[in-house]
């Protein structure tokens, strides 16, 4: 080789995305292809309004309200939609019940599949090759990661997302909780929770932020 | 396609990496990307499946090397090319320093408008269609998937091709991704949820009581 070009066998290095998408935003724009105020519109629904808290509700309420529970495992996106969430990412959800014999664990081996309108856009780590790859081969090695240790008699039941299907993990309420209410038993329920690759917080008076 | 998107079980990734009070985005050209990606697929010239395999057809070196966004971004260049709705000089010219105003395509669909965001991202892109298909397999039935290794878009991973497991649930008729990604848009089948022991893709060692559950479409599964 006598130029500074790579080589056919190299892969092309692509360029700088924060360059290529003001790039294609300026382009797109100017064509009338995109509507800058719909980009903005799009951006405050995904950072200030889905997220999280929004599961954590779904969870609080089934934890709270038996027949809630019962509709959620029955139809999850029919009880998901009455507390308001729905739509891109969740269209079609399934609520599967962790239990003291079956813990349940979701991931999406082929691209990066998540419950959009419960819990937001994903993680870095579960959108991770070493998370895509691990979860469904060794899913107590990735427990462990998270410092969840279960007994072999504990069935760990791994979701691939591999269809329009969208998983929410129901954790196991917490010993403690009795008499606690929806928004007390909210805090308590955290994203990786509901993801499968933890369990929900204990109640207790150093939990912080 | 055999590609390196199709991870599940693969060996020498790192520890997770895990970030403790994560933002949404990290950097804001990721905002501008995921938004900006929105608005394309909003064009309506190509679906989901056409999408996810954009990202898969990727250079599996560089699909590797980049971040998620990365993806999106490279997806939704390559769609946008290929459907004549912006050319790679237009982008490489812009790239370049050039500033003149870009011309729309002919014939080129109206934007999303931020008035039609809410319902947009609300209403979704529901999958299920209600399309006669018979039902082959009952909950409880022992299936086997299909050895197929077809060189486009498919959701049967590697890992659980050619394995037993048993169907739990019939889903219904869905839209089928490996048609769907070659244009056939309406393209439907109907979709079990699977259950394969976790010693059926992974071998004895694997916890014996441990299982995995699969999205399946009709086409992938054989009768036992």
């Amino acid at each position: 080789m006598t130029d500074d070009h790579h080589d056919h066998h190299d892969a092309p290095r692509l360029a700088d995305p924060e360059l290529r998408v003001r790039a294609l935003e300026s382009l797109l724009t100017e064509k009338g292809l995109v509507d800058p105020a719909a980009l903005d519109a799009i951006i405050d629904v995904y950072e200030t309004r889905i997220g999280p808290h929004n599961g954590a509700r779904v969870v609080a309420r089934a934890w709270a309200d038996p027949d809630f529970r019962r509709r959620l495992l029955r139809n999850a996106t029919a009880a998901i939609a009455e507390l308001g969430f729905a739509g891109s990412q969740g269209e079609h959800m399934t609520v599967v019940e962790n239990t003291p014999e079956v813990h349940n664990m979701v991931v999406c081996t082929l691209c990066s599949c998540y419950p959009w309108p419960t819990l937001g856009l994903p993680p870095v780590w579960y959108k991770s090759p070493s998370y895509r790859s691990r979860a469904v081969a060794d899913p107590r090695g990735v427990l462990a990661e998270f410092g969840v240790r279960l007994p072999e008699d504990v069935e760990v039941r791994v979701w691939d997302s591999s269809a329009e299907m969208r998983y929410l993990v129901l954790p196991l309420r917490p010993p403690g909780t009795e008499g606690m209410d929806e928004a007390a038993l909210a805090d308590l329920v955290t994203r990786d929770a509901m993801i499968g690759v933890d369990v929900a917080r204990a109640p207790g008076p150093e939990r912080g932020g | 396609m055999n590609g390196v998107h199709d991870l599940g079980g693969m060996h020498g990734f790192p520890e997770l990496g895990y970030e403790h009070d994560e933002p949404v985005f990290h950097h804001a050209w990721e905002r501008r990307c995921f938004a900006l990606n929105f608005c394309a697929d909003a064009l309506g010239r190509w679906n989901l499946d056409t999408w996810r395999h954009a990202v898969e057809r990727m250079d599996p070196v560089e699909y590797l090397r980049t971040s998620y966004y990365e993806h999106w971004l490279h997806a939704m260049e390559t769609l946008l090319i290929e459907h004549g709705l912006l050319t790679r000089e237009e982008l490489e010219a812009r790239l370049g320093g050039d500033s003149a105003p870009a011309k729309p395509a002919p014939g080129q669909p109206a934007p999303l408008a931020a008035s039609e965001v809410e319902a947009a991202l609300f209403q979704g892109e529901p999958a299920l269609r209600n399309v006669e298909r018979p039902a082959r397999f009952r909950p409880g039935e022992r299936v086997r998937t299909a050895n197929i290794h077809p060189a486009g878009h498919t959701r049967l991973p590697r890992y659980a091709r050619g394995k037993l497991g048993t169907v739990r649930e019939d889903r219904g008729v869905h839209l089928f991704p490996d048609r769907r990604a070659a244009g056939e848009d309406e393209a439907a089948e109907r979709l079990y949820n699977v259950e394969f022991a976790a010693s059926e893709l992974w071998g004895e060692d694997a916890a014996p009581r441990d299982t995995v559950r699969l999205d399946l479409w009709d086409s992938y599964l054989e009768p036992v």
